[in-house]
């Protein structure tokens, strides 16, 4: 059984001007050890979908879904309070900006030891030593002296860094990572990026890589689901993704890696993502596919089996003949 | 952290003379004549008024009144009151615990109160108890202070009997004041009965004075809490499992916590001022009260000596404040 397995997904907002469905129908599934990533442009529905999974979204998102299952327990039906002993011990989740995931007023040694007191009920003294041990696990030079400082005192990399311990302090089975090097100069990134594949790699945790970047998905993620508009609209192994590419949104954000492009950034492609205000009547990407056909433009695309790396589109894209017929 | 508070306590110096001028003129600018009022309904002879005239150094022109007054109060002397002819300094020694005293528990009221009433409503946001929460504070925000103590005293003095309408203490006991702390020295006197009645002596105007703090203190938290909940450490916090009184009660509230000290520190600088309606309806031997009875007597160097005490006071509820601030919010503390 998968450790991690989502089917049917949909999370709405209430808004004022009505409801705006963010995440439409996403689904995975994870086994231990795996990493996943997840790319997609920005307002893609990327972090609400996983921040439902932890529980982490506000009261105006309804969240529904046929399965939302974490080692072997339904978190459709546990109480906010079990939830509370899974998230930040089994399931913890890194974020974008770590400057501001900190909190100002307590010691970054004071946040990480609290999460050690919550879940493993360690006493003070095996508190420290862990926290040292944490700190120096990820890479924190003169682990001792910055448990004691302010996340202000420290860099945007540090306190990622620091953001990371926390999440592996309590051993999670999966660490959910939302763009954890956006906010960080390039070479903070790679170093950033080299120490969560190498906790995965040790730990045998899986690890959910949540990016705007292709060529760090190509470099560390096993599979690879691609979002757009709240749905998902393709997922495949990393290295058929790359090679054959079936929704045409995928190729067009394949189709300027870095060879053609001068940045690592998502490509752009013309015309924007679809908000609450200007869905399209049929597919979602069809107002900006370059193969779109008239049917694309009145009939949504279920999505299609593992043959065609269940991309939502009417023509999938790179078939081979048997596929075809 | 030592120069910031040098650099403070040198801002108080022009503070400090902006403030003996002020208080020196208001008193003057007034209309009214002291000395007849001193006088009363009896009147007095042109004689003796010109003997007092001379005597208080209103002969002199009133720049050098001024530098005289200044002086003595270089020297630390605030000069006798007209009316009573003590020195102005051992008045308001005398009143001023009875002051403290109230403004501390309306204060202490305030905060246990007003702390957590604001922290429920924002993270119940427009829920019923927000929405309770909220009017009432609204309500008590804007209702006349002396309707609402005349509403308390018909209904607690009045009708249930249970507390007393004025005063600090009941006329049954005699005691010594070393203090000047009724809840201690009624303790301290060891007479049966006499701690109680010090307690039933302050809950109506702990109550009275401390509604427009409960108020602002309730409706701060609650808006500086709603800006922290949307942060990015909130959501870090719950994501590490945390149970919600440690995520509200501990992350949230630390930070709230900032922009509320601040309006505390406030409310504490008016409260010491003297709670003039409050006093004057409970017949509290406080700072307001003195206050407002010297103006009314035209007795100019109570009016000069409290004014400037006050303002002294609230400079070091202020500069308290500063210290406060900068010990909660680690951002400032260490630049
Ligand atoms: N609390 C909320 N209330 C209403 N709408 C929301 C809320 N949070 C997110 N959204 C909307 O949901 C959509 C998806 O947002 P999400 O943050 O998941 O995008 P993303 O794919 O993570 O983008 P990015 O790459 O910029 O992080 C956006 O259109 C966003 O405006
Ligand atoms: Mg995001």
């Amino acid at each position: 059984m998968a450790l991690l397995e989502i089917r049917n997904l949909s999370v709405e907002f209430k808004t004022s001007s009505g409801s705006f469905r963010a995440v439409d129908g996403f689904e995975t599934s994870l086994d231990a050890g795996e990493i996943l990533g997840v790319v997609g442009e920005s307002g893609s529905g990327k972090s609400v979908a996983f921040l439902a999974l932890m529980g982490l979204l506000p009261w105006t998102a309804t969240i529904t879904a046929d399965q939302l299952s974490f080692d072997g327990r339904d978190l459709r039906s546990i109480s906010a309070r079990e939830r509370r002993r899974i998230i930040g011990k089994d399931m913890a989740m890194i974020f974008q900006e770590p400057m501001s995931s900190l909190n100002p007023c307590f010691t970054v040694g004071f946040q990480i030891k609290e999460a050690l007191r919550r879940h493993l009920g360690l006493d003070a003294r095996a508190r420290q030593a862990r926290a040292v041990e944490l700190f120096e696990q990820v890479g924190i030079p003169a682990p001792e002296k910055r448990l004691s400082a302010f996340p202000h005192q420290l860099s945007g990399g540090m306190n990622q860094r620091v953001m990371i311990a926390m999440a592996i302090s309590c051993k999670p089975k999966l660490l959910i990572a939302d763009e954890p090097t956006t906010a960080l100069d390039v070479t903070i990134q790679a170093q950033i990026l080299e120490l969560l594949t190498a906790l995965q790699r040790d730990t045998g945790m899986a690890l959910v890589l949540i990016t705007h970047d292709m060529g760090v998905v190509a470099e560390t993620a096993h599979k690879v689901s691609v979002q757009y508009a709240g749905q998902k609209v393709e997922q495949q192994p990393v290295a058929d993704l790359f090679a054959t590419p079936h929704h045409p949104y995928t190729a067009a954000l394949l189709s300027a890696l870095p060879e053609r492009a001068v940045s690592r950034r998502l490509p752009t492609i013309p015309g924007v993502v679809p908000g609450q205000f200007d869905r399209p009547q049929g597919c979602l990407f069809s107002p900006r596919c370059a193969h779109v056909q008239d049917r694309c433009r009145t009939d949504p695309p279920p999505p299609g089996g593992p043959e065609t790396g269940f991309a939502r589109c009417h023509y999938p894209l790179n078939l081979t003949q048997e596929e075809k017929a | 952290m030592l120069n910031f508070l040098l650099m403070r306590i040198l801002t108080f110096v022009p503070t400090f003379f902006g403030v003996t001028i002020i208080s020196f003129a208001f008193i003057r600018v007034l209309p009214g004549d002291p000395i007849v009022v001193m006088a009363g309904e009896r009147g007095m002879s042109q004689e003796r008024y010109d003997q007092l005239y001379h005597q208080l150094g209103f002969d002199k022109p009133v720049i050098s009144q001024y530098f005289d007054y200044l002086v003595g109060v270089l020297q630390g002397d605030l000069g006798n009151s007209f009316v009573t002819k003590k020195p102005v300094w051992d008045e308001f020694f005398s009143l001023f615990p009875a002051t403290l005293e109230l403004s501390i528990c309306a204060i202490v009221l305030a905060v246990v109160l007003g702390l957590p009433a604001g922290v429920i409503a924002a993270v119940n946001r427009g829920k019923f108890f927000d929405r309770l929460l909220m009017s009432s504070a609204l309500i008590g925000y804007s209702m006349p202070i002396f309707w609402w103590a005349l509403l308390l005293i018909i209904v607690f003095s009045g009708m249930a009997g249970l507390t007393p309408v004025s005063g600090r203490m009941s006329l049954m006991f005699y005691f010594d004041t070393p203090t000047g702390f009724m809840l201690i020295d009624s303790f301290l006197s060891g007479q049966k009965g006499a701690f109680v009645s010090a307690v039933k002596h302050l809950i109506l105007p702990t109550v009275v004075l401390g509604t427009i703090p409960l108020a602002v203190i309730a409706r701060q938290t609650r808006s500086a809490m709603l800006e922290v909940l949307s942060e990015d450490y909130i959501r870090t916090a719950r994501a590490k499992g945390l149970p919600p009184l440690r995520v509200n009660g501990l992350h949230a509230l630390r930070n709230a916590m900032i922009p509320v000290i601040t309006v505390i520190g406030l409310m504490v600088g008016t409260l010491l001022a003297g709670a003039i309606l409050t006093e004057t309806i409970f017949s509290w031997p406080g700072i307001g009260k003195w206050m407002v009875d010297s103006i009314f007597r035209r007795d100019y160097p109570v009016v000069q000596g409290g004014l400037l005490l006050i303002s002294v006071m609230v400079m070091i509820v202020n500069l308290t404040v500063d210290v406060l601030y900068g010990l909660i919010n680690p951002r400032i503390r260490k630049t």
